[in-house]
Protein backbone atom coordinates (compact mmCIF):
# COMPACT_ATOMS: atom_id res chain seq x y z
CA UNK A 1 0.00 0.00 0.00
CA UNK A 2 2.79 2.29 0.85
CA UNK A 3 5.84 2.96 -1.83
CA UNK A 4 8.38 4.30 -0.87
CA UNK A 5 10.26 6.87 -3.48
CA UNK A 6 13.48 8.94 -3.68
CA UNK A 7 13.93 12.44 -3.84
CA UNK A 8 16.38 12.58 -6.78
CA UNK A 9 15.65 16.54 -7.65
CA UNK A 10 14.21 19.88 -6.22
CA UNK A 11 13.12 22.61 -8.52
CA UNK A 12 11.30 26.27 -7.02
CA UNK A 13 8.45 27.05 -9.07
CA UNK A 14 7.89 30.08 -7.18
CA UNK A 15 9.00 32.13 -3.51
CA UNK A 16 6.53 29.27 -1.92
CA UNK A 17 6.43 26.47 -4.08
CA UNK A 18 8.75 23.45 -4.88
CA UNK A 19 8.68 20.86 -7.06
CA UNK A 20 9.92 17.40 -5.90
CA UNK A 21 11.01 14.65 -8.59
CA UNK A 22 10.83 11.47 -6.97
CA UNK A 23 12.23 7.90 -8.04
CA UNK A 24 9.79 4.78 -6.96
CA UNK A 25 11.01 1.48 -8.15
CA UNK A 26 8.13 -0.14 -7.74
CA UNK A 27 5.73 2.73 -9.32
CA UNK A 28 2.97 1.05 -11.28
CA UNK A 29 2.19 3.64 -13.61
CA UNK A 30 -0.43 6.75 -13.64
CA UNK A 31 -2.86 8.73 -15.47
CA UNK A 32 -2.88 12.82 -15.73
CA UNK A 33 -4.89 13.89 -12.82
CA UNK A 34 -4.40 11.49 -10.29
CA UNK A 35 -2.93 12.60 -6.88
CA UNK A 36 -0.86 10.80 -3.95
CA UNK A 37 -0.81 10.71 -0.18
CA UNK A 38 2.61 11.36 1.29
CA UNK A 39 3.16 9.87 4.82
CA UNK A 40 5.78 11.84 6.95
CA UNK A 41 6.61 10.17 10.68
CA UNK A 42 8.26 11.62 13.01
CA UNK A 43 11.26 9.53 15.16
CA UNK A 44 8.52 8.85 17.77
CA UNK A 45 5.68 7.37 15.37
CA UNK A 46 3.80 10.44 15.06
CA UNK A 47 2.88 10.29 11.18
CA UNK A 48 0.68 13.08 9.27
CA UNK A 49 -0.63 12.37 5.84
CA UNK A 50 -1.12 14.66 3.15
CA UNK A 51 -2.66 14.65 -0.89
CA UNK A 52 -0.48 15.93 -3.58
CA UNK A 53 -1.58 15.89 -7.09
CA UNK A 54 1.17 14.59 -9.16
CA UNK A 55 2.64 17.41 -11.79
CA UNK A 56 4.41 14.90 -14.54
CA UNK A 57 2.76 13.02 -17.57
CA UNK A 58 2.84 9.31 -17.50
CA UNK A 59 6.15 7.99 -18.18
CA UNK A 60 8.13 5.20 -18.64
CA UNK A 61 10.88 6.13 -16.24
CA UNK A 62 9.73 5.37 -12.54
CA UNK A 63 9.57 9.13 -12.02
CA UNK A 64 6.76 11.33 -10.40
CA UNK A 65 7.18 14.59 -9.84
CA UNK A 66 4.82 16.59 -6.99
CA UNK A 67 4.60 20.09 -6.57
CA UNK A 68 4.05 21.28 -3.40
CA UNK A 69 3.07 24.79 -2.06
CA UNK A 70 4.09 26.38 1.39
CA UNK A 71 0.91 27.11 3.36
CA UNK A 72 1.56 29.41 6.25
CA UNK A 73 0.43 27.11 9.10
CA UNK A 74 0.92 23.91 7.22
CA UNK A 75 2.44 21.10 9.46
CA UNK A 76 3.51 19.13 6.15
CA UNK A 77 4.37 21.88 3.52
CA UNK A 78 6.89 23.68 5.04
CA UNK A 79 8.83 20.61 5.73
CA UNK A 80 8.70 19.11 2.11
CA UNK A 81 9.52 22.36 0.54
CA UNK A 82 12.03 23.77 3.00
CA UNK A 83 13.48 20.52 4.92
CA UNK A 84 13.28 17.43 2.02
CA UNK A 85 16.84 17.21 0.43
CA UNK A 86 18.01 15.08 -2.45
CA UNK A 87 18.61 11.58 -1.44
CA UNK A 88 15.71 11.68 1.18
CA UNK A 89 13.10 8.92 1.20
CA UNK A 90 9.37 9.83 1.18
CA UNK A 91 6.39 7.66 1.69
CA UNK A 92 3.47 7.46 -0.39
CA UNK A 93 0.21 5.93 -1.16
CA UNK A 94 -0.99 5.64 -4.75
CA UNK A 95 -2.03 6.73 -7.42
CA UNK A 96 -5.76 7.60 -6.17
CA UNK A 97 -8.50 8.82 -8.77
CA UNK A 98 -10.26 7.58 -11.03
CA UNK A 99 -12.70 10.07 -12.43
CA UNK A 100 -10.57 13.26 -12.46
CA UNK A 101 -8.48 11.96 -15.26
CA UNK A 102 -7.56 12.73 -18.70
CA UNK A 103 -6.08 10.04 -20.52
CA UNK A 104 -4.50 10.43 -24.24
CA UNK A 105 -7.36 8.01 -25.89
CA UNK A 106 -10.02 11.13 -25.16
CA UNK A 107 -10.07 13.63 -28.28
CA UNK A 108 -12.99 15.58 -27.49
CA UNK A 109 -11.99 19.08 -26.68
CA UNK A 110 -11.04 19.91 -23.50
CA UNK A 111 -11.69 22.73 -21.01
CA UNK A 112 -9.27 23.45 -18.62
CA UNK A 113 -10.05 25.64 -14.86
CA UNK A 114 -7.11 26.43 -12.56
CA UNK A 115 -7.71 28.17 -9.22
CA UNK A 116 -4.07 28.32 -7.87
CA UNK A 117 -2.26 25.35 -7.06
CA UNK A 118 -5.07 23.64 -9.23
CA UNK A 119 -2.82 24.13 -11.83
CA UNK A 120 -1.28 20.92 -10.80
CA UNK A 121 -3.06 18.20 -11.95
CA UNK A 122 -4.38 19.81 -15.35
CA UNK A 123 -0.27 20.28 -16.29
CA UNK A 124 0.30 16.60 -15.89
CA UNK A 125 -2.80 16.68 -18.60
CA UNK A 126 -1.36 19.05 -20.16
CA UNK A 127 2.24 17.28 -20.45
CA UNK A 128 0.51 13.91 -21.02
CA UNK A 129 -1.33 15.43 -24.27
CA UNK A 130 2.52 16.94 -25.40
CA UNK A 131 3.88 13.13 -24.61
CA UNK A 132 1.73 11.49 -26.11
CA UNK A 133 1.11 14.04 -29.38
CA UNK A 134 -2.19 14.18 -28.73
CA UNK A 135 -3.87 17.12 -30.86
CA UNK A 136 -6.98 17.03 -28.80
CA UNK A 137 -8.06 20.48 -28.61
CA UNK A 138 -7.31 21.84 -25.09
CA UNK A 139 -8.10 25.39 -22.99
CA UNK A 140 -6.87 26.62 -20.15
CA UNK A 141 -7.88 29.53 -18.16
CA UNK A 142 -5.16 29.69 -14.73
CA UNK A 143 -6.37 31.94 -12.17
CA UNK A 144 -4.18 33.11 -10.07
CA UNK A 145 -3.61 36.16 -7.52
CA UNK A 146 -0.36 37.67 -8.83
CA UNK A 147 1.86 36.96 -11.84
CA UNK A 148 4.52 35.68 -9.02
CA UNK A 149 2.33 33.25 -8.45
CA UNK A 150 2.49 30.94 -11.40
CA UNK A 151 3.87 27.71 -11.58
CA UNK A 152 4.98 26.32 -14.83
CA UNK A 153 5.10 30.01 -17.15
CA UNK A 154 7.87 28.90 -19.43
CA UNK A 155 6.74 25.72 -19.98
CA UNK A 156 3.07 27.00 -21.08
CA UNK A 157 4.57 29.37 -23.15
CA UNK A 158 6.74 27.47 -25.03
CA UNK A 159 3.38 24.75 -25.17
CA UNK A 160 1.33 27.48 -26.67
CA UNK A 161 3.56 28.96 -28.50
CA UNK A 162 3.93 25.38 -30.43
CA UNK A 163 0.80 24.28 -30.43
CA UNK A 164 -1.55 26.18 -31.45
CA UNK A 165 -4.45 23.28 -30.56
CA UNK A 166 -3.27 24.02 -26.74
CA UNK A 167 -5.34 27.72 -25.76
CA UNK A 168 -3.34 29.46 -22.66
CA UNK A 169 -5.32 32.46 -20.51
CA UNK A 170 -4.11 33.71 -17.27
CA UNK A 171 -6.57 35.53 -14.81
CA UNK A 172 -5.18 37.38 -12.12
CA UNK A 173 -6.63 38.06 -9.14
CA UNK A 174 -5.14 40.31 -6.90
CA UNK A 175 -2.70 42.39 -8.65
CA UNK A 176 -2.14 41.99 -12.65
CA UNK A 177 0.85 43.14 -14.72
CA UNK A 178 0.86 46.13 -16.02
CA UNK A 179 -1.21 47.08 -18.80
CA UNK A 180 -3.10 43.80 -18.47
CA UNK A 181 -6.28 44.23 -20.65
CA UNK A 182 -8.31 42.76 -17.58
CA UNK A 183 -8.36 44.36 -14.06
CA UNK A 184 -7.59 42.15 -11.59
CA UNK A 185 -10.45 40.14 -10.62
CA UNK A 186 -12.68 36.73 -9.70
CA UNK A 187 -13.24 34.88 -12.99
CA UNK A 188 -16.77 35.88 -14.36
CA UNK A 189 -19.70 35.31 -16.88
CA UNK A 190 -17.73 37.65 -19.05
CA UNK A 191 -14.37 35.43 -19.17
CA UNK A 192 -15.83 32.41 -19.81
CA UNK A 193 -17.79 33.84 -22.49
CA UNK A 194 -15.00 35.19 -24.21
CA UNK A 195 -12.12 32.42 -23.79
CA UNK A 196 -13.75 29.15 -22.97
CA UNK A 197 -15.02 26.23 -25.24
CA UNK A 198 -18.45 26.88 -26.42
CA UNK A 199 -20.94 25.07 -24.53
CA UNK A 200 -22.27 23.81 -27.88
CA UNK A 201 -19.17 21.72 -28.41
CA UNK A 202 -19.66 19.49 -25.53
CA UNK A 203 -16.42 20.33 -24.07
CA UNK A 204 -15.31 18.03 -21.31
CA UNK A 205 -14.52 20.34 -18.15
CA UNK A 206 -11.90 19.80 -15.55
CA UNK A 207 -12.10 22.58 -12.39
CA UNK A 208 -9.27 22.29 -9.92
CA UNK A 209 -8.26 24.69 -6.86
CA UNK A 210 -10.06 25.67 -3.30
CA UNK A 211 -13.57 24.69 -2.54
CA UNK A 212 -14.67 28.31 -3.07
CA UNK A 213 -13.21 28.64 -6.53
CA UNK A 214 -14.13 25.24 -7.33
CA UNK A 215 -18.18 26.07 -6.60
CA UNK A 216 -17.57 29.68 -8.65
CA UNK A 217 -15.82 28.39 -11.96
CA UNK A 218 -18.36 25.03 -12.03
CA UNK A 219 -21.79 27.87 -11.85
CA UNK A 220 -19.95 29.96 -14.39
CA UNK A 221 -19.37 27.01 -16.39
CA UNK A 222 -23.16 25.83 -15.75
CA UNK A 223 -24.54 28.72 -16.39
CA UNK A 224 -22.93 28.66 -19.59
CA UNK A 225 -24.50 25.78 -20.77
CA UNK A 226 -22.44 23.09 -19.96
CA UNK A 227 -23.80 19.83 -18.68
CA UNK A 228 -22.61 19.17 -14.98
CA UNK A 229 -21.92 15.75 -16.07
CA UNK A 230 -19.29 17.30 -18.17
CA UNK A 231 -17.50 18.94 -15.59
CA UNK A 232 -15.48 17.42 -13.78
CA UNK A 233 -14.24 18.87 -10.19
CA UNK A 234 -11.07 18.23 -7.49
CA UNK A 235 -11.72 20.54 -4.52
CA UNK A 236 -8.74 21.54 -2.54
CA UNK A 237 -8.61 23.09 0.94
CA UNK A 238 -9.53 26.74 0.86
CA UNK A 239 -5.60 27.93 1.21
CA UNK A 240 -5.35 25.57 -1.86
CA UNK A 241 -3.65 22.41 -0.02
CA UNK A 242 -5.79 19.48 -0.03
CA UNK A 243 -5.66 18.84 4.00
CA UNK B 1 5.70 2.42 11.49
CA UNK B 2 6.58 4.00 8.43
CA UNK B 3 9.66 5.13 7.10
CA UNK B 4 11.02 7.98 9.28
CA UNK B 5 11.43 11.35 7.72
CA UNK B 6 14.62 13.22 8.41
CA UNK B 7 13.84 16.30 10.53
CA UNK B 8 10.28 16.05 10.68
CA UNK B 9 8.60 16.12 14.72
CA UNK B 10 4.95 17.48 13.62
CA UNK B 11 3.63 20.65 15.82
CA UNK B 12 5.05 20.44 19.38
CA UNK B 13 4.62 22.22 22.43
CA UNK B 14 6.59 23.81 25.31
CA UNK B 15 7.61 21.09 27.88
CA UNK B 16 6.61 22.67 30.86
CA UNK B 17 3.29 22.96 29.66
CA UNK B 18 1.06 20.19 31.11
CA UNK B 19 -1.25 18.80 28.17
CA UNK B 20 -3.36 15.60 27.98
CA UNK B 21 -1.39 12.65 26.44
CA UNK B 22 -0.35 12.62 22.94
CA UNK B 23 -1.60 16.87 23.04
CA UNK B 24 0.16 20.00 21.31
CA UNK B 25 -0.52 23.64 21.81
CA UNK B 26 -2.15 25.26 19.52
CA UNK B 27 -2.86 29.63 19.52
CA UNK B 28 -5.27 29.49 17.15
CA UNK B 29 -8.95 27.89 17.03
CA UNK B 30 -9.42 25.35 14.53
CA UNK B 31 -12.47 24.48 12.90
CA UNK B 32 -13.15 20.92 12.29
CA UNK B 33 -16.64 19.76 11.13
CA UNK B 34 -18.93 17.21 10.20
CA UNK B 35 -20.90 18.64 8.01
CA UNK B 36 -21.93 22.18 6.64
CA UNK B 37 -22.99 25.30 8.82
CA UNK B 38 -26.35 25.92 9.86
CA UNK B 39 -27.80 28.88 10.21
CA UNK B 40 -30.64 29.03 12.45
CA UNK B 41 -31.68 32.61 12.87
CA UNK B 42 -32.51 33.62 16.43
CA UNK B 43 -36.13 34.16 15.77
CA UNK B 44 -36.55 30.56 15.34
CA UNK B 45 -33.84 29.53 17.67
CA UNK B 46 -34.88 27.28 20.26
CA UNK B 47 -33.69 24.83 22.89
CA UNK B 48 -35.59 21.72 24.33
CA UNK B 49 -35.17 19.69 27.39
CA UNK B 50 -37.19 16.32 26.40
CA UNK B 51 -37.12 13.16 28.20
CA UNK B 52 -37.74 11.14 24.67
CA UNK B 53 -41.75 11.39 25.06
CA UNK B 54 -42.20 14.80 26.51
CA UNK B 55 -41.21 18.25 26.19
CA UNK B 56 -39.96 19.54 29.93
CA UNK B 57 -38.22 22.84 29.24
CA UNK B 58 -38.24 24.79 26.30
CA UNK B 59 -36.54 28.52 26.05
CA UNK B 60 -36.72 30.38 23.00
CA UNK B 61 -33.75 32.76 22.39
CA UNK B 62 -35.15 35.63 24.38
CA UNK B 63 -35.89 33.53 27.56
CA UNK B 64 -32.86 32.14 26.98
CA UNK B 65 -30.81 35.20 27.28
CA UNK B 66 -33.01 35.98 30.45
CA UNK B 67 -31.20 34.06 32.52
CA UNK B 68 -28.64 34.72 34.94
CA UNK B 69 -25.13 33.55 32.68
CA UNK B 70 -21.43 33.46 34.05
CA UNK B 71 -18.24 34.15 32.12
CA UNK B 72 -15.77 31.35 32.73
CA UNK B 73 -12.42 30.72 31.34
CA UNK B 74 -10.84 26.95 30.80
CA UNK B 75 -8.85 24.57 28.71
CA UNK B 76 -10.41 22.66 25.72
CA UNK B 77 -9.04 19.46 24.10
CA UNK B 78 -9.99 17.93 20.80
CA UNK B 79 -9.50 14.50 19.64
CA UNK B 80 -7.74 14.82 16.98
CA UNK B 81 -5.04 16.19 19.64
CA UNK B 82 -4.57 19.91 19.64
CA UNK B 83 -5.59 21.93 23.29
CA UNK B 84 -6.10 25.47 23.76
CA UNK B 85 -5.74 27.04 27.27
CA UNK B 86 -7.38 29.49 29.08
CA UNK B 87 -10.38 30.21 26.71
CA UNK B 88 -12.67 32.57 27.48
CA UNK B 89 -16.80 32.31 27.50
CA UNK B 90 -19.78 33.63 28.42
CA UNK B 91 -22.32 30.82 28.82
CA UNK B 92 -25.39 29.89 31.19
CA UNK B 93 -24.33 26.85 33.23
CA UNK B 94 -26.46 23.38 32.71
CA UNK B 95 -27.10 23.71 36.28
CA UNK B 96 -29.35 26.30 35.87
CA UNK B 97 -31.19 24.87 32.68
CA UNK B 98 -31.70 21.72 34.66
CA UNK B 99 -32.38 23.32 37.87
CA UNK B 100 -36.24 22.36 37.89
CA UNK B 101 -35.91 19.27 36.04
CA UNK B 102 -37.29 16.50 37.73
CA UNK B 103 -35.73 13.38 36.45
CA UNK B 104 -33.85 10.14 37.37
CA UNK B 105 -32.63 9.89 34.32
CA UNK B 106 -28.66 8.47 34.04
CA UNK B 107 -27.96 10.07 30.65
CA UNK B 108 -28.48 12.53 27.71
CA UNK B 109 -28.40 12.83 24.09
CA UNK B 110 -27.42 16.18 22.89
CA UNK B 111 -28.53 17.08 19.46
CA UNK B 112 -27.16 20.09 17.21
CA UNK B 113 -29.01 21.63 14.72
CA UNK B 114 -27.85 19.10 11.65
CA UNK B 115 -27.13 16.21 12.11
CA UNK B 116 -24.97 15.87 14.88
CA UNK B 117 -25.32 14.35 18.05
CA UNK B 118 -23.05 13.36 21.22
CA UNK B 119 -23.80 11.53 24.25
CA UNK B 120 -23.03 11.83 27.99
CA UNK B 121 -23.53 10.79 31.86
CA UNK B 122 -26.34 13.74 33.14
CA UNK B 123 -23.88 14.16 35.96
CA UNK B 124 -21.24 15.32 33.40
CA UNK B 125 -23.56 18.25 32.57
CA UNK B 126 -24.05 19.74 36.75
CA UNK B 127 -22.27 20.68 39.11
CA UNK B 128 -19.95 23.52 37.51
CA UNK B 129 -18.79 21.33 34.56
CA UNK B 130 -21.17 22.52 31.48
CA UNK B 131 -22.35 25.21 30.01
CA UNK B 132 -24.74 26.51 27.02
CA UNK B 133 -21.88 29.17 25.48
CA UNK B 134 -22.98 31.90 23.15
CA UNK B 135 -20.06 33.46 23.86
CA UNK B 136 -16.25 33.42 23.11
CA UNK B 137 -13.08 36.07 23.60
CA UNK B 138 -15.41 38.95 23.91
CA UNK B 139 -17.52 38.64 20.62
CA UNK B 140 -20.85 36.32 20.10
CA UNK B 141 -19.73 32.98 19.13
CA UNK B 142 -19.33 32.42 15.42
CA UNK B 143 -21.40 30.13 13.25
CA UNK B 144 -18.51 28.41 12.48
CA UNK B 145 -17.25 27.59 16.30
CA UNK B 146 -20.93 26.28 17.21
CA UNK B 147 -22.84 30.17 17.33
CA UNK B 148 -25.33 31.09 18.52
CA UNK B 149 -24.96 28.64 21.05
CA UNK B 150 -22.74 25.41 21.97
CA UNK B 151 -22.83 22.54 24.48
CA UNK B 152 -19.33 23.21 26.53
CA UNK B 153 -18.37 20.02 28.50
CA UNK B 154 -14.39 20.98 29.11
CA UNK B 155 -13.47 18.21 31.12
CA UNK B 156 -14.41 15.73 28.02
CA UNK B 157 -13.04 15.49 24.59
CA UNK B 158 -14.36 18.81 22.63
CA UNK B 159 -16.22 16.47 20.31
CA UNK B 160 -18.94 16.21 23.58
CA UNK B 161 -19.13 20.02 23.10
CA UNK B 162 -21.74 19.77 20.60
CA UNK B 163 -21.87 23.12 18.48
CA UNK B 164 -25.34 24.19 17.19
CA UNK B 165 -26.66 23.10 20.36
CA UNK B 166 -30.46 22.57 20.48
CA UNK B 167 -31.31 20.66 23.22
CA UNK B 168 -31.35 17.70 25.56
CA UNK B 169 -32.97 14.68 25.62
CA UNK B 170 -32.66 12.71 28.53
CA UNK B 171 -32.33 8.77 28.78
CA UNK B 172 -32.54 6.06 31.05
CA UNK B 173 -29.36 4.32 29.63
CA UNK B 174 -26.75 5.47 27.14
CA UNK B 175 -26.76 5.52 23.89
CA UNK B 176 -23.95 6.50 21.19
CA UNK B 177 -23.86 9.52 19.15
CA UNK B 178 -22.44 10.52 15.87
CA UNK B 179 -19.16 9.82 16.65
CA UNK B 180 -19.58 7.45 19.74
CA UNK B 181 -21.36 5.01 16.89
CA UNK B 182 -18.89 5.00 15.26
CA UNK B 183 -15.68 3.98 17.01
CA UNK B 184 -15.05 6.69 19.23
CA UNK B 185 -15.42 6.45 22.93
CA UNK B 186 -18.78 6.47 24.78
CA UNK B 187 -17.15 9.00 27.55
CA UNK B 188 -14.05 10.70 26.07
CA UNK B 189 -11.81 11.79 29.34
CA UNK B 190 -8.71 13.47 27.61
CA UNK B 191 -6.82 12.72 31.13
CA UNK B 192 -7.11 8.94 30.11
CA UNK B 193 -7.00 9.57 26.93
CA UNK B 194 -10.15 7.62 26.42
CA UNK B 195 -10.36 8.32 22.06
CA UNK B 196 -11.97 5.24 20.93
CA UNK B 197 -13.98 2.45 22.03
CA UNK B 198 -12.09 -0.20 23.70
CA UNK B 199 -9.87 2.44 24.84
CA UNK B 200 -9.70 2.27 29.32
CA UNK C 1 -13.45 35.84 -0.08
CA UNK C 2 -16.78 34.13 0.79
CA UNK C 3 -16.55 32.96 4.56
CA UNK C 4 -20.06 31.23 3.96
CA UNK C 5 -17.96 28.47 1.73
CA UNK C 6 -17.91 25.96 4.55
CA UNK C 7 -14.74 23.56 5.08
CA UNK C 8 -15.44 20.55 2.69
CA UNK C 9 -13.47 18.91 0.24
CA UNK C 10 -14.83 16.23 -2.42
CA UNK C 11 -14.79 12.23 -3.17
CA UNK C 12 -11.25 12.85 -4.48
CA UNK C 13 -9.87 13.79 -1.10
CA UNK C 14 -11.57 10.82 0.50
CA UNK C 15 -10.40 8.12 -1.67
CA UNK C 16 -6.99 7.00 -0.26
CA UNK C 17 -8.21 6.64 2.99
CA UNK C 18 -10.95 4.40 1.51
CA UNK C 19 -8.68 2.94 -0.60
CA UNK C 20 -7.66 0.66 2.82
CA UNK C 21 -11.48 -0.83 2.20
CA UNK C 22 -11.88 -0.78 -1.19
CA UNK C 23 -10.64 -2.62 -3.82
CA UNK C 24 -11.87 -0.58 -7.11
CA UNK C 25 -11.39 3.62 -7.44
CA UNK C 26 -14.54 4.91 -5.50
CA UNK C 27 -14.18 8.75 -7.00
CA UNK C 28 -15.65 7.23 -10.64
CA UNK C 29 -18.04 5.03 -9.07
CA UNK C 30 -21.51 6.07 -8.89
CA UNK C 31 -23.71 6.23 -5.33
CA UNK C 32 -27.42 6.71 -4.98
CA UNK C 33 -28.20 9.34 -1.78
CA UNK C 34 -30.50 7.06 0.82
CA UNK C 35 -31.99 10.25 1.25
CA UNK C 36 -33.03 12.09 -1.71
CA UNK C 37 -32.28 9.20 -4.19
CA UNK C 38 -30.01 11.53 -6.72
CA UNK C 39 -27.22 9.61 -8.41
CA UNK C 40 -23.43 11.12 -8.97
CA UNK C 41 -20.49 10.52 -8.84
CA UNK C 42 -18.78 10.21 -5.71
CA UNK C 43 -15.88 12.45 -6.49
CA UNK C 44 -18.72 15.26 -6.59
CA UNK C 45 -19.65 13.88 -2.74
CA UNK C 46 -18.88 16.83 -0.22
CA UNK C 47 -16.29 15.75 2.29
CA UNK C 48 -15.90 16.35 5.44
CA UNK C 49 -12.61 14.97 6.65
CA UNK C 50 -10.42 17.38 9.19
CA UNK C 51 -12.26 16.11 12.16
CA UNK C 52 -12.84 13.19 14.29
CA UNK C 53 -13.58 11.49 10.80
CA UNK C 54 -14.43 11.65 7.60
CA UNK C 55 -18.01 11.92 6.31
CA UNK C 56 -18.91 12.35 2.66
CA UNK C 57 -22.23 14.10 1.91
CA UNK C 58 -24.68 14.35 -0.66
CA UNK C 59 -23.81 17.67 -2.73
CA UNK C 60 -27.63 17.83 -3.15
CA UNK C 61 -29.20 17.52 0.07
CA UNK C 62 -26.31 17.31 2.56
CA UNK C 63 -27.44 14.48 3.92
CA UNK C 64 -24.22 11.69 5.08
CA UNK C 65 -23.07 9.24 2.46
CA UNK C 66 -20.97 7.38 4.01
CA UNK C 67 -18.76 8.00 7.38
CA UNK C 68 -15.36 6.77 8.48
CA UNK C 69 -13.32 6.24 11.56
CA UNK C 70 -9.67 5.34 11.14
CA UNK C 71 -9.33 3.85 15.03
CA UNK C 72 -6.23 2.50 15.56
CA UNK C 73 -6.32 -1.23 15.26
CA UNK C 74 -9.91 -1.07 13.79
CA UNK C 75 -11.93 1.11 11.05
CA UNK C 76 -15.39 1.88 11.14
CA UNK C 77 -17.43 2.31 8.07
CA UNK C 78 -21.01 3.67 8.40
CA UNK C 79 -22.57 3.37 4.08
CA UNK C 80 -26.33 3.75 5.49
CA UNK C 81 -26.29 6.71 3.46
CA UNK C 82 -26.00 5.15 0.11
CA UNK C 83 -28.50 2.83 -1.31
CA UNK C 84 -26.20 1.17 -3.57
CA UNK C 85 -22.45 2.31 -4.95
CA UNK C 86 -21.92 1.30 -8.02
CA UNK C 87 -17.95 0.39 -8.84
CA UNK C 88 -15.84 -0.49 -12.16
CA UNK C 89 -13.83 -3.63 -11.91
CA UNK C 90 -11.14 -2.14 -14.31
CA UNK C 91 -10.54 0.43 -11.71
CA UNK C 92 -8.48 -1.23 -9.31
CA UNK C 93 -6.65 0.72 -6.78
CA UNK C 94 -3.42 1.29 -8.09
CA UNK C 95 -3.20 -0.34 -11.12
CA UNK C 96 -3.14 3.10 -12.42
CA UNK C 97 -4.05 2.13 -15.94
Amino acid sequence: MWRVGTVVALHDETATARTITLEVSDWPGHVAGQHVDVRLTASDGYSAVRSYSIASAPNAEKRVELTVERLPNGEVSPYLTQEVAIGDPLEMRGPIGGWFVWRAQQTEPIQLVAGGSGIVPLMAMIRSRALAGSTAPFRLLYSVREPQAVFYREELQALSDQDHSLGLTYAYTRVAPKDWPRPAGRIDAALIANIAWPSKIVPTCYVCGPTSFVENASRLLTASGNDPEKIRTERFGPTGERQ
Amino acid sequence: MGVISRGFSGRRSAADVKLPPGHYLTTDFPVLSAGPTPHVSLDRWEFVIDDGANVLRRWDWKSFRDLPTETFTVDIHCVTRWSKLGTSWEGVSLDTMLADVKTDASHAMVPSYGDYTTNLPLNDLRNKQAWIAFRFDNKDLAPEHGGPARLLVPHLYLWKSAKWVRGITLMHQDKPGFWESLGYHIYGDPWREQRYSGDE
Amino acid sequence: MNSNIDDYLDGNAAAGELSNIFAMDVTAAEGQCAHCGVIKRFAEAHVYMQGPGLVARCSVCQHALLRFVSARQRVFLDLRGLTCLILDRSQLVESGR
